[in-house]
Formats: structure tokens, sequence, C-alpha cells
């Protein structure tokens, strides 16, 4: 790496090489440091006071009248006359986890569809013909269009009375009648992962396409002239030589999904089958005035991307850093 | 004859994807030229050019104001982003000292930060900052995504460059900002047009921030102007009006993506983060 070899070259000359070296230490500091101060200011400090507001009863119109009430927002309990335990709080909250299930279900079955389809769209931009330039332009194209623009666009597409989609599938003869796709709590859900997969599949298939660029022709040249089967040579050879490819793009998709809000916000507002918990999170914190119960949700969403990470990284002692792999 | 059948099927699945790709704005373009009750029949092609969606939209009150606001506040997040990162992305690709594993990690991790999860905090400092409902807010709060990615891409571009580029320049005694300015600055051209624009197309789509710090018409960027654009009722949604506002925010993006397209592509897998 070139960081080595400049020692190299420093080594060369003993005396002013200590010097040199130490005054590039200092300026690397310094250059550091705006960066990182930004980095506290608009990262580090409001994390901690969002941790800090989870164990408070702040609300929005009065941010600094909130009091320490301990973990009263994650759990509380009362015991009514009749002797019964009434338990309060997020973690006795049916909305909370009812947002819980939906960012999961949304998170599995969309990162899981979208690596499926990347890999055949990636499949097929690795192959050779004619006009390959113009696909990989036409797939970028979902990726281009901004998440509330395609929210809008599918949203009118998916209209009940007027949209294009249901016209489509009744002419086909797949549907008998319309269906209310954004409107019906039966369907919302498939609406939302219908555009996600759209939007986001462009994104997979590049970074898999990659990956496979990385693997040398030659390993399939071989492959053919052995006569091994294109489905096996798939599996044997072309998976895992892209697997690290795709496992570093599943990750960065996971938890980009894990904390949807924008289209679930613009193309099913009000559905409970779709809220996921970014969005109930910042409907307690900005409409329903509660910050405090808000904030604490914030938290246990940030804990729980913070605790997928470590493990995904722990599991498949994933190189994120791509640091030594060059 | 097996030959002839495979090709047709490769071209059929080259098809479908392109269509299904390119549809949804295909569509949104013919409806945006449609108005009226032509609005709610439905066509495949278009049939006519009716620009009154168009007319309406920019001649419109707050529409041309918030494509301003979105224009002011990603070029700021974008040249705030790459005058931190370009400094921070030299310390961290050229210069070896102890810790440089540790800021990179948390680099990476603050990458990886759920938005919502800072939501409450920067709500409070935007407030005690005196810039809530301002564009100043937003660019302060776009940090958070674009320096991150930033320095990231460029310290893995600039780590890549050979020691023979400054090499001269160490020898001849050259202070280290002298080294940046003069030496990689320069080289670094591909890399900051790449990095500026998904910071830009990151900045430009951005919608939860944009949402909860700006409050008046005035101030909303296009995202959140297309998204509360609504009618009085679920059968009054201005949908001419929504798409033509769609398409004109999006085919800027569209036609940079497609200049830019091998640099973008380069740039999203170096950083593995959705721009």
């Amino acid at each position: 790496m070139a960081t080595e070899a400049l020692d190299t070259v420093v080594v060369a000359r003993p005396r002013e090489a200590s010097e040199l070296k130490a005054q590039r230490v200092r300026a690397a500091m310094w250059f550091l440091v705006p960066m990182l101060a930004a980095l506290a200011v608009v990262a580090a400090w409001p994390l901690l006071r969002t941790i800090y507001f989870g164990f408070t009863d702040t609300t929005l119109n009065n941010l600094y009248g909130g009091e320490w009430i301990g973990i009263e927002n994650y759990l509380n309990w009362q015991v009514l006359a009749s002797g019964a335990v009434r338990w309060r709080g997020i973690l006795a909250d049916p909305a909370w986890w009812g947002a819980v299930r939906n960012t999961v279900y949304f998170a599995v079955i969309s990162v899981t569809l979208e690596t499926i389809f990347g890999m055949i769209v990636a499949l097929v931009l690795n192959a050779e013909f004619r006009g390959r330039g113009f696909v990989r332009a036409a797939i970028l194209i979902p990726w281009a269009i901004p998440t509330i623009v395609s929210a809008r666009l599918w949203g009118w597409m998916l209209n009940d009375q007027f949209g294009i989609i249901n016209d489509i599938l009744l002419k086909l003869g797949i549907i008998s009648q319309k269906i209310a796709w954004t409107a019906s709590s039966d369907t919302a859900m498939t609406a939302i992962l219908i555009v996600d997969i759209w939007k986001t599949t462009p994104f997979m298939a590049l970074l898999i396409l990659a990956g496979l660029q990385m693997v040398p022709r030659d390993i399939y040249e071989a492959a053919k002239i052995d006569g091994v089967h294109p489905v096996k040579t798939f599996f044997q050879i072309t998976l895992p030589l892209v697997r690290p490819a795709v496992m570093v793009a599943v990750i960065f998709r996971t938890l980009d999904a894990l904390r949807i809000f924008d289209l679930v916000y613009v193309l099913t507002p009000n559905s409970s089958s779709t809220k996921t918990m970014s969005v109930i999170a910042r409907e307690n914190l900005i409409d329903f005035n509660k910050f405090g119960y808000g904030s604490a949700q914030s938290t246990l969403l940030f804990m729980l991307i913070a605790i997928f990470v470590i493990l995904y990284i722990w599991l498949g002692r994933v190189n994120l850093s791509g640091e030594g792999s060059r | 004859m097996i030959r002839y059948l495979k090709w047709t099927s490769f071209y059929a699945l080259v098809a479908v994807i392109v269509v299904i790709a390119v549809f949804p704005f295909y569509y949104a373009l013919v409806t945006s030229f449609k108005s009226g009750t032509a609005l709610f029949r439905i066509t495949y092609w278009p049939e006519r050019f009716d620009i009154s969606n168009y007319v309406s939209v920019l001649t419109g009150r707050n529409f041309p104001i918030s494509i301003w606001n979105s224009i002011f506040v990603a070029t700021l997040t974008v040249v705030f982003a790459l005058f931190l990162a370009v400094t921070a992305s030299y310390a961290l690709s050229r210069v070896q000292f102890r810790g440089r594993g540790l800021i990179l990690m948390t680099i990476l991790a603050v990458s990886m930060f759920p938005q919502i999860a800072v939501l409450a905090g920067v709500f409070e400092l935007v407030r005690f900052l005196g810039i809530f409902n301002s564009p100043w807010a937003l660019i302060l709060s776009y940090t958070i995504f674009t320096l991150p990615f930033t320095v990231w891409v460029l310290t893995t571009f600039m780590r890549d460059l050979p020691i023979e580029v400054e090499e001269a320049a160490i020898v001849d005694g050259a202070s280290p900002w002298v080294i940046i300015t003069q030496v990689f600055l320069p080289l670094m051209w591909p890399a900051l047009v790449t990095t500026g624009l998904l910071a830009f197309i990151g900045a430009w789509n951005e919608f939860l921030f944009a949402l909860t710090f700006t409050s008046s018409e005035t101030t909303r960027t296009t995202p959140v102007a297309i998204a509360l654009l609504s009618g009085a009722s679920e059968q009054e949604v201005p949908w001419g009006n929504i798409m033509a506002a769609s398409v004109i925010v999006t085919v800027p993006l569209v036609i940079l993506v497609l200049i830019f397209q091998r640099k973008i592509v380069a740039g999203l897998t170096a950083g593995g983060v959705k721009g």
C-alpha cells in the first residue's frame, strides 16, 4: 500500500525522516479535526440527546421542560383498584409491536427478492450482448428517481379506479375486479414491497455486477471445456466467488430497509398494516407531541440496527473496511 | 435451433427488465401531458401534448421556490462535505498514525445510523441554533449522511494512488497542505465529481429531515412539496400537477446519471452506500 511505500522512501534518509514523519502526522491531526468536529455535532451529540430524551417526559412544545422518568417510556405498570396490573410503555404497546413486525417483514421480503432479482439482472449485464450499455442506463433510471417521486408515480399507477396496473391485470385476466392496492390493509404492504423492489433492485444489481466482473473469465471457459452444466457452474463457481460482494450489498440493503420511512409515509399514509418503526417514532415525536416517547422508540430502532450490524460482522466475518483485501 | 431459442429467451428477459425499469417514468411523462377528464382515461401511448400541468406548477406560488430551496441546500451540502472530506481523507489514506482504523470504523458506523435515531437530537439542536424552518437546518443535518460517504469514497480513491505521486513533493519539503492542493486535487477531479454528484442526489432526494425541519410552504424542498401536494379529498388529488412536478425534479437527475453513468457505478461500488 502507498503509505508503506512512503515509509521506505523516508527510511532512506534517517535523520530527516523522523522529523518529516512527525510533521506529517501533526498535519494529519489538524486535517481530521474539522471532520470529526462536524460528525460530533451532527451525529454523536444528537444521538446522545435522543437517548437522554427517551428517559424523560419531554414534549414537543416544551423541549427543556421534561423531567427524568427513568424507564417509564419503555415499561411501567399501574396497580388498579381492582388489584389487576396494567402494563404501559413501548414494550407493552401493541402499535409498537405491529410496527416492529411490519418493519422486519418488509426488510426480510424486500431484501430477499431484491437479491434474487438483482442477481438475475447482474448476470444479464455480465453477459456480452449488443445494447448492454443501453440496458445498464435503463436500469439506472429507477435508482435515479427520488423515493418520494417514485412513491407518487406508483401511487398513481396503483390507483384503484384509474390506475394502469389494475387495467393491465384485468386485461390479462389475472384479477377479476379492481384492487385498492394502497388503501386496503391486505395489499398495502405488497404495494410498498413492489415499489421498493422496483427502486432498489438496480442498486443490488450494480453491486453484484461489480463482484461478478472480478471473477476471471478463464474459470468459465475451463468449466465450459470440461462440459459442466451452466446451472452447476453458477452454483459451484459463480455464487461462492461473488458471495462477499453479495454479503456487503445485503448488509447495506438490510440496514436501509430497517429504517424505511419516506415510501411508507407517502404511499400508504395512515395504514396500520404498513407503519414501520421509523414512521411510528416520528409520529410520536412530532405529530402526537410525545417527544420523550418517540425518542425512546428511536433509541430502540437504533439499538436493533446496532445489534444487527455487530452480529452480521461477527457471524459473517465480513471485511467491511476493504483493507487487506486489496 | 436451440441456439436461436436461447438467443430469443435471453433478449425477451432483457426486454422485460428494460420495460419494468423504464415504464413508470414513461407513464408519468404520458400522464403529465394530460389534463381534465383525459387524465382519468387510461392510455398506453401519448396522445397529445397539453402543457397546462407544467404551466400551472411552474407559475404556482410555491413550487419554483421549492426548486430553488432544493438547489441551494443540495449545492451547499456538497461544497461543505467535499471541503471537509478532502483534507480528512488525505490524512486517513496517506499518513500512518495510531487510531486510523478506529476513525475509519467510526465513520462507517455513522453512515449506518438510522436517521430517525438522531432526529430528536438534531431537532433540539436546530431549535437551539435558531435555524428551524430555514435551509441551514437542512444543510447542517445532511452532513450526517453526506460526510461519512464522501470521506469513505475519497479515502479509498486516494489510497490507491501510487506513492510516486507525492514522492517528489515530499523530497522537496512541501507541506501537507501544498501536497493536497497542488498534487492531489488535480488528480482527484474524477473522484470529486462522482462523490459530489452522489452527495447532491442524496441531498436533493432527502425527505425525513426536510419534512421535520421545515414548517412553511416557502422553505420546503421539492420532495416535501411533492409529497404534500394533495387535494381537498381523495377524488381531487391533482394527479396531473403531481406528475408534472415529479418529471421536473427527476429529469435533471436522470440526465446527470446517464451522463456520469460509469463514474456513478464506480462510486457506488466503492462506497457501498445507497446514494
